[in-house]
């Protein structure tokens, strides 16, 4: 993996907080990738073909960037714990109301109390989660 | 049909800024979240470059009022905290520390075409549908 570099970061970061802002700006609705996703696996006709456009465009960019820039993505879990971790993402996440990207950068940014208390919770639970899984029980 | 246009550039735009900052690799993420082994700051940057840009933004998007392409938006309200946010945000949280992966990701990463980013996708997509199934009852 390549050493930490943060201009990459920011810039990457830039894009996706302007992906969010033009989602709201335009039509006005929150890019929350749990929200989009759940809504199309809920298949709500009405929100269909934007909810297509936008997975299609954001599964389509990632396509097209690993491509491009080959950049590692080494998925390290084991089999139990990518199918447990997976299921408990799509549960929280709908449970919760958003994910990263709808609490932590749209969310946050339109100064959401519920957005602020969410993403500190997940950020928290997950640091003590890699905590008990790399230092109390494996390492 | 304009509509359908900003939700694709929003995506791809989103999915780009995924792979760039290299979100898209668990390894990093999960660097970023073991604050007791050597710290990746990563994810911090990827968080302030992004609050960056939708700060302002969505200031705009207030100043601005009704959507450009809608006659309404369709931005939630604020509400209160309540025991559902919490719960499902521990819940993500477990999950998220497992294997480094949230649905931003998850989808970005299925050009790997590993059959590992595939399982997290159609679990997470199993654990959104089962949700929504219940929840509609």
């Amino acid at each position: 993996m390549q050493p930490f570099d943060p201009l990459p970061a920011l810039a990457g970061g830039a894009l996706i907080g302007l992906g969010a802002v033009l989602l709201a700006l335009f039509n006005g609705r929150v890019a929350g990738i749990s929200g989009i996703l759940g809504g199309l696996l809920d298949g709500e006709r009405a929100n269909l073909a934007w909810r297509a456009a936008f997975i299609g465009g954001l599964t389509g960019a990632g396509f097209l960037g690993l491509k491009l820039l080959s950049p590692a993505v080494d998925i390290a879990a084991g089999w139990p714990t990518l199918i447990v971790g997976g299921l408990l993402v799509g549960i929280g996440t709908r449970l919760g109301s958003g994910c990263t990207s709808g609490h932590g950068v749209c969310g946050m940014a339109r100064g959401s109390v519920r957005s602020v208390a969410a993403t500190a919770i997940y950020i928290s639970v997950a640091v003590a989660t890699v905590f008990v899984t790399r230092h109390l029980i494996g390492g | 049909m304009a509509r359908l246009l900003v939700s694709l550039i929003a995506g791809a735009l989103f999915g780009a800024g995924l792979i760039i900052s290299q979100m898209v690799n668990p390894a990093r993420v999960l660097g970023f979240l073991d604050a007791a082994g050597a710290w990746d700051p990563t994810l911090a940057f990827v968080m302030a470059g992004a609050l960056a840009v939708s700060i302002p933004g969505h200031w705009l998007v207030r100043r601005v009022g009704a959507p450009v392409l809608d006659s309404k938006s369709h931005l939630p309200p604020p509400g209160r905290l309540d025991r559902r946010l919490i719960a499902g945000a521990v819940l993500f949280g477990i999950g998220w520390g497992l294997v480094g992966l949230c649905p931003g990701p998850a989808l970005a990463a299925l050009g790997t075409g590993e059959a590992k980013a595939f399982g997290f996708l159609v679990a997470m997509a199993a654990g959104m549908w089962l949700f929504g199934r219940i929840a509609q009852r």
